[in-house]
Order: C-alpha cells, then structure tokens, then sequence
C-alpha cells in the first residue's frame, strides 16, 4: 500500500519504536535515528554491548515489553523494512519540496555529518530533567536522578557508596530503588510534595489499578531495601570541598516554607536530584510546530501543525513510557495510512486511544500531586550559582530583574549570560524563569545541537544539481 | 541482597579490561564504558574546572544535556565525558576553563 514511502523516525525510545513498529507493519520504509548505541531510549536505556550483561532486566522493568519492541525491530531490520542509525544526532530537520530532509552529526564526537531523505518525520525525541538550584548543588556528587539512573543502566556504575536521592515526582521512585538494589546505601529518599496533595487528588488515582500496584511495587523495595522515604521534606543546601559530603534537608510547613529547627544533615557522597522533566522540543520549534505550554502540540492521530511532520512521547508533554508507546502506536497507524493518500480508521489503535486518554488524565493529575516546594527560589542564595555553564549567580540575576527591570528570560540572559553558555539555557531555564517571576516558555534555539561550522557550511551542498 | 555492586546486579561478564590514562595515572576501564562511566568506576567524579571560578565539574545531567562532563580526550578538548566510549590507550586530561589554555 504505502510502498516506497519513507519516514524518518527520530528517537528510539518506546515512542519511537512503537510508531516505527507499527508504520513498518504496514509497509513503510522506517529509518529510526537515535543519538544512542542501543536502541531503547530513557525507559530501556541498555548496557553498552561490551558490558557483557547477562541480566539486564534486574535493572528494569516492564522487560516484557522491551523483549516485544527489541524482537519487532529486529524483524523488520531484517526483512529490510527498518534501518536502525544508531549514533547518530540530529541537529535540524530540513522541509523542501521531495519531503524533508534530518540532518545528523555522527559519533560521540559529533563532527562528521550525515543526511536522511524522507516524506515524513515523527518526532519521538523525549525529554530531560528539570533540577532547580540550591546552594551546593554545582558539587561533583550531586546528578540528575534520572543522570544517575542512565549511568546506571547504561555504564553499570555507581556515582559513590551513599546516596540520598531527592526532589519530586515518580521518576524518584525508580532511582531510588535501581541504586538500592545495585549496592548502594540510599540515605533517604527526599520528596517535597505534600501527602495532602495525593488525597485531593485521589479519585483521579484511584481511578488507575495499574498505577496503584506500580506504585506498591516500588513501595516495597523501598522497604526491602530499607530506605526511609521523608514527603513534604526538601533538600535545603549540598555540602563539600571539591565534592559532596552531606545534604541538610528539612521539612515543609503548609505554605511550602522550609520549617525553622527542621534542618537535618545526612551525611553522603552522591545525591540524585530531580524536580520532573521538560519535553525536547527543539527540533520542532526549529521546524515551525506549535507548541503548546511546553510541548509539541498534537491532535487526535499525532499529527503537528505542520503537514508530514507527527510528535509522540515525551516531546508531546511528560507521562511516562506507557503513554509513549500508546502515542508512537498511534502516530505509526496514522502515518502509514496518510502516507498511502488514505484517511486512517481510528477505529483501528482505538485500544490505545483509551490508553491515551486515560494516563493523560493520571499525568496531570500526577503533575497536581508532585511540585516543588512552593517557595524553592527563597532557598537561592545571591552567591547560589543558577546557570552551570556561565556560573551566573542568583544575586546577579535578582539584580537584573530588581534593578534593571528584566522581566522575562530574554532579557535576563542579554543583562546577565544565563542561558549563553553550551547547554543552551537547557538545565538553568526554568531557575532563571522563576526568579524573574515569569512562566518558563521554550526559548527558541536555531539548533537541536552545537553545530561545528564547517558542518553548517557544508549543509545543503549536496541538494544543488 | 547484601552489597553488591552494578556488574554483579546485571550478571555482567566483560570483555577484558583495558588501560587508559587519567592525566598520566593509569586506569582500568571495560569495554562499552563511556569516560564517565570508567571515571565513576575509579572513584573519580570531577575532571575539569570552571573557567571563571575554577570549581571542580562531572557528570550532572548523564545523558548529553547539560555540557558540565566536558573534558579532554586525546589532545581534544570539550568533549561528554558522558557519551564518548573509551579505547584502550586513551589519553583522558583533566581540563581547566575552556580546554585551550595550555
Ligand atoms: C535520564 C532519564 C532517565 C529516565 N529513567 C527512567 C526510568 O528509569 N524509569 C522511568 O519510568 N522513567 C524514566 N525516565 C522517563 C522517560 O523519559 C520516559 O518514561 C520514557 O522513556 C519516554 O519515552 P519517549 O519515547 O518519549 O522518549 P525517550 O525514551 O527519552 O527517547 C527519546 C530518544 O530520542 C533520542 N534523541 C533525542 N533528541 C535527539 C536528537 N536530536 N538526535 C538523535 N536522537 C535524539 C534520545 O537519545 C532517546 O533515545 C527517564 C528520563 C530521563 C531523562
Ligand atoms: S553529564 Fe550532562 S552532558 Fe554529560
């Protein structure tokens, strides 16, 4: 039917599989592209091949369905229907007349280009962790939660011996219970959300048996593996010479305030930090997608604003793998059938628009539950270090938004170069937002990645006749 | 469930390690091992400082995002220690500011 058409799928975690599972099904020509050497994405992040491991899925679960993706792709690499560019990180998707074409850097190095040809793009890229700032928190010994949790996986290392793991929402609940269960002593695990929150919300909960008994799972290998859970508590200050020490927590009073007298030190050499996680949206910006609050907006088939370009996943707005796989089946079943000039039934993945529909629902009831401590900029010294790469200080940007009036992220990052530096504004954007007391909206940025320049000079060459 | 470590978790069999050099000192890294990920194994969890402050840097965000893992390989510098697998004989240096100072 959809012979000879060809989708570049970019992102090889459960969205991408799915949707490159389910358009291959149907007679389209995949390529999937992934910045990875394994396919698998965040969720089924593998150790590298060399590792050698025999039990993988002791660090994983829902394994099944990883079985499931793995084995189905690698049918259909090979009949010849898949190729698989591992490697490979996409900086821009470019649209001309034949369709569009993924520009990519190859290799950890990133310097040697390649180019895909395609009708049509799905974009699965993910997301990354949100981490607000604290005084410490630039310490070597202080990772994202999820950071933690991908050397893990990938690297089969720990950072150190005892860790506290801390912050909020249920991507805690994993690292926490992967560290325990690999040999490290996890202290406490930290989370500022309030209980009170969950019962509030707790019609929506109940609403999900599945999640239910997650949750009850990662609730007993905590208690397996002994480690003291503190809600409504936070992380006040990371302690250190040229690495982490201690972390003083303390608890919570209703308004969201750190509570006088509280303050408590737990000795520890790794502390795994994470306040939620932020869609990639980047190559979507790039080509001109909408976007909505701050991910990339979709309707009902997974179709972007832009003709020929589908978004599924965590780019489309955080809720886990499950809700990934739901989306990229979805997108996979729409994109075969509009490639092929037919209408699709949605009647067809009506299985996984239920799916969609109801842990979209869960997510943002998730999202009600699990926040940061209301008042987490007060926790920010002057001399707290907000943007990583250009070391810019809270006092510098409080300076900005008090005394020249900077009132956006923009401005802060002309008065101030937070946000100038390599990673683009990526890790200190929501920090700088809160300070100046604006929402955090996706900054634009040119290119999903650095770009050397004789690359850029280079692009485009080969489209002249 | 006593102490046990990652590789032991996995059930991992390794092929052989190798060496590589850390400013000089050798190190043992497996194959697959990323540079982060042979440094964590070392105990080592800083390898670069900050060009304005000069303070000690690693793995942050572990996945290619936040750039803090910079570090030089091979005379290269500014390269992610979080996504660069390691061959045997690599030259790892600690790197200062921005990697082209000395
Ligand atoms: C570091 C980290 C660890 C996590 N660990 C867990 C966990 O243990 N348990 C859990 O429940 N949830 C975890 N999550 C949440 C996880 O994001 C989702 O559950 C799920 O993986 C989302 O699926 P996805 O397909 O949307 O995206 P992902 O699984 O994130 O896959 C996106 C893929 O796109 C690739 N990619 C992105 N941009 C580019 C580009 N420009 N060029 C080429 N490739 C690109 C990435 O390399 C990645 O392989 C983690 C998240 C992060 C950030
Ligand atoms: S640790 Fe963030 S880029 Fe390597």
């Amino acid at each position: 039917m959809a012979e000879g058409t060809r989708l570049a799928v970019i992102g090889a975690g459960p969205a991408g599989l799915a949707a490159a599972l389910a358009a291959a099904a149907r007679g389209v020509h995949v390529t999937v592209i992934d910045s990875g050497a394994e396919a698998g994405g965040q969720f089924y992040r593998q150790p590298a091949e060399g590792l050698g491991a025999r039990r993988p899925q002791a660090l994983h679960h829902q394994w099944r369905t990883w079985e499931r993706l793995r084995d189905g792709l690698g049918a259909h690499i090979a009949s010849g229907r898949v190729v698989h560019l591992t490697e490979h990180h996409v900086w821009f998707v470019e649209t001309d007349l034949n369709g569009f074409t993924v520009h990519a850097l190859l290799g950890p190095e990133q310097e040697e280009p390649a180019e895909v040809h395609a009708d049509a793009v799905l974009l699965a890229t993910g997301g990354y962790e949100k981490v607000l700032p604290f005084p410490g928190w630039t310490l070597p010994g202080v990772v994202t939660a999820g950071g933690a949790q991908a050397m893990l996986k990938g690297g089969l290392v720990l950072p150190g011996r005892t860790a506290v793991v801390a912050g909020t929402g249920p991507l805690l609940l994993p690292v926490a219970t992967g560290l325990a269960a690999a040999g490290a002593e996890v202290a406490a695990l930290v989370e500022s959300a309030d209980p009170k929150a969950f019962v509030r919300q707790g019609g929506t909960f109940a609403a999900y048996p599945a999640k239910i008994a997650e949750g009850a799972q990662y609730a007993a290998e905590l208690l397996r593996h002994r480690v003291k859970t503190l809600v409504h508590h936070t992380v006040v200050e990371a302690h250190g010479g040229d690495r982490l020490s201690a972390v003083t927590i303390a608890a919570l009073d209703a308004d969201g305030r750190v509570r006088p007298g509280t303050e408590r030190r737990i000795p520890c050499d790794t502390l795994a930090v994470g306040h939620g996680m932020l869609p990639h949206t980047d190559l979507a910006e790039a080509l001109g997608c909408r976007i909505d609050g701050l991910g990339v907006h979709v309707d009902d088939e997974q179709r972007t604003d832009v003709p020929g370009v589908w978004a599924a996943g965590e780019t489309t707005g955080i809720g886990g793998a499950a809700l990934s796989l739901a989306e990229g089946h979805i997108a996979g079943r729409s994109i075969a059938a509009r490639l092929s000039g037919a209408e699709p039934d949605p009647r067809g993945w009506a299985a996984a628009a239920r799916t969609r529909t109801k842990l979209r629902k869960f997510f943002a009831a998730v999202d009600g539950a699990y926040a940061p401590p209301a008042h987490w900029t007060e926790l920010i010294t002057d001399d707290t270090v907000v943007c990583r790469c250009e070391e810019v200080t809270g006092g510098a940007i409080r300076e900005a938004v008090g005394e020249l009036g900077a009132g956006d992220v923009r401005t802060v990052k002309l008065l101030t170069r937070a946000g100038m530096g390599w990673c683009q504004g990526r890790v200190c954007g929501p920090a700088v937002a809160g300070l100046a007391g604006c929402e955090l909206t996706p900054s634009r940025r040119p290119f999903a990645r650095p770009v050397p320049l004789g690359v850029l000079a280079r692009a485009g060459e080969s489209e002249e006749p | 469930m006593s102490s046990r470590t990652p590789l032991e978790l996995a059930d991992a069999r390794p092929g052989p390690a190798f060496t590589v050099t850390l400013d000089g000192r050798e190190i043992e890294a497996l194959p697959g091992q990323t540079v982060a990920a042979a440094l964590w194994a070392a105990g080592v969890t800083s390898w670069r400082t900050t060009r304005g402050e000069g303070r000690p840097r690693g793995v942050f965000c572990g996945i290619g995002v936040c750039f803090d893992c910079l570090v030089t390989v091979n005379g290269r510098p500014n390269q992610r220690a979080c996504l660069l697998p390691l061959n045997p004989g690599d030259a790892i240096r600690t790197q200062e500011g921005t990697g082209h100072d000395g």
